[in-house]
């Protein structure tokens, strides 16, 4: 179960999705774990071995290490990327659910054609309208949580080339050196751009399906 | 055979779950086996490599990383996982057992075309008479072995945190020698939530076995309410155990 698996399940999400939807999914993918796992994890590889502290004190390294690095930045990516995809889920089984009431009217005796029902594209309309719109509100929100959790984790999005660490069994104050810094803060801000981006199509997604429907229920009241 | 062909295996047992099977199938595909390959695996990468020790005494470092580490939690999680998914094994392999007899009813009945054939092998089941036992069977089964590891897991590391610094005192290390883990902020991080995630699919599936018990009973009182209705559709009705039996037993 890797991220090619993930694609192959949210691929049968796109059918169901808007354009706009489609275009985000297809963001995720190409610039997001994509590049994640052809570029950054290779970035981010030697993270430990590398950090390198100025001291011989055995565990000094070990400690400075979890002291700044509390979860690695790919470990955060991977489950945004999880956390974020996952919603679309709800819309796919909202869509299965709707085809079963279908197949077992047809089933009981009214007129449905089956091919017809199989490759018949699900509009985004009643229920389903509240099910697409909640999955994009969440990911919306989960989107938001990781940014601030990246923010609040590495006092802004920057990787230091050097940091000082006092931690038990370090004597008095060490220096300690990251590996490729600048790589992985260039990195970081590709990432948050993506980010922002998957953000904003969400957000404009969401305002289409909110215009849509208001535009449907005037035109059926006038 | 890797976690992808298991997720094959599992995927065709997908089709003959209730709802909430399939959400909790959902939960240990996305939620634990993903995880667990894409994240917990590279966090957990070098474990004995930068596990350190404060002593240039050769082989304290391997005897002080077997003794707080008797087996690693990244294989305690694949085997957890791998012995969670598997009683749906069972309930395919009964699925497939009621598909057979369909199929030979099929022939000796003289309805043996291709198309009926595909039809025995699309129709979904439906959970009653010996598969919902079955089925339940495999639900207990689950639960049983989630409470299982997350036992193990609290006996030998407990309450689920990750030290920084273990003391060894185990031959050959001289006297008491200060050992650091490598990373255990970040393991206790995915320790918690792989636990979280655990409890999630108890939940789920206590409430799969409530569900299913719950709608026995309720097709029970029905049955004994109005025992002539026959519920259900036309292909319901053809291919009920009831149904089979008599026919079979008309040919014999």
């Amino acid at each position: 179960m890797d991220w090619g698996t993930l694609q192959a399940v949210l691929g049968g999400v796109n059918k169901h999705s808007t354009s706009i939807g489609k275009i985000w999914l297809t963001v995720l993918f190409i610039f997001r774990i994509m590049i994640l796992v052809v570029a950054a994890e290779r970035v981010w590889g030697d993270e430990q071995q590398d950090f390198v502290c100025n001291t011989l004190q055995p565990g000094c390294k070990n400690v400075c290490y979890d002291q700044f690095f509390p979860i690695s930045h790919i470990r955060l990516w991977a489950l945004q990327l999880i956390f974020v995809s996952t919603p679309a889920l709800l819309v796919a089984m909202h869509v299965a659910y709707t085809r079963h009431e279908k197949k077992r009217r047809f089933r009981n005796g009214e007129k449905i054609d089956i091919e017809e029902l199989k490759n018949e594209k699900i509009h985004i309309r009643g229920p389903l309208w509240w099910t697409y719109t909640s999955s994009i509100f969440f990911r919306i929100v989960f989107e938001a949580v990781f940014m601030y959790v990246f923010y609040y984790m590495y006092d802004g999005y920057q990787m230091p080339r050097l940091v000082k660490c006092s931690a038990w069994p370090c004597p008095n104050t060490v220096d300690c050196f990251v590996s490729r810094p600048t790589e992985k803060t260039t990195f970081t801000i590709f990432m948050l751009a993506v980010s922002g981006i998957c953000m904003m199509l969400n957000l404009a997604e969401l305002c289409y399906l909110v215009i849509k429907i208001c535009m449907k229920e005037s035109r059926k009241t006038t | 055979m890797n976690w992808a062909g298991l997720y094959t295996v599992l995927s065709g047992v997908n089709r003959h779950s209730t709802a909430i099977g399939r959400i909790w199938l959902s939960v240990i595909f996305i939620f634990r086996i993903m995880v667990l390959v894409v994240a917990a695996e590279s966090v957990w990468g070098d474990e004995k490599s930068a596990f350190t020790c404060n002593t240039q005494q050769p082989g304290c470092n391997s005897v002080c990383y077997d003794h707080f580490f008797p087996i690693s939690h990244i294989r305690l999680w694949a085997l957890q996982l791998i012995l969670v998914t598997t009683p749906a094994l069972l309930v395919a392999m009964h699925v497939a057992y009621q598909q057979h007899q369909e199929k030979k009813l099929l022939v000796l009945t003289g309805h043996a075309d291709p198309k009926h054939m595909e039809e025995v092998k699309k129709h979904k089941m439906r959970i009653a008479g010996s598969l919902w036992w079955t089925y339940v069977c495999s639900v207990v089964f689950r639960l049983l072995f989630e409470a299982v590891f997350m036992y193990i897991f609290y006996m030998l590391y407990p309450g689920y945190q990750m030290m920084r610094l273990v003391k060894c005192e185990a031959y050959p290390c001289p006297n008491t020698v200060d050992c650091f883990i490598s990373r255990p902020t970040e393991k206790t991080i995915f320790t918690v939530f792989m636990l979280v995630t655990s409890s999630v699919c108890i939940i789920l599936n206590m409430a799969e076995l409530v569900y299913l018990v719950v709608r026995a009973c309720a097709r029970r009182s029905q049955h004994h309410s109005n025992p002539s209705s026959g519920k259900g559709s036309f292909y319901g009705h053809k291919h009920s155990s009831e149904y089979k039996q008599n026919e079979i037993n008309q040919l014999l």
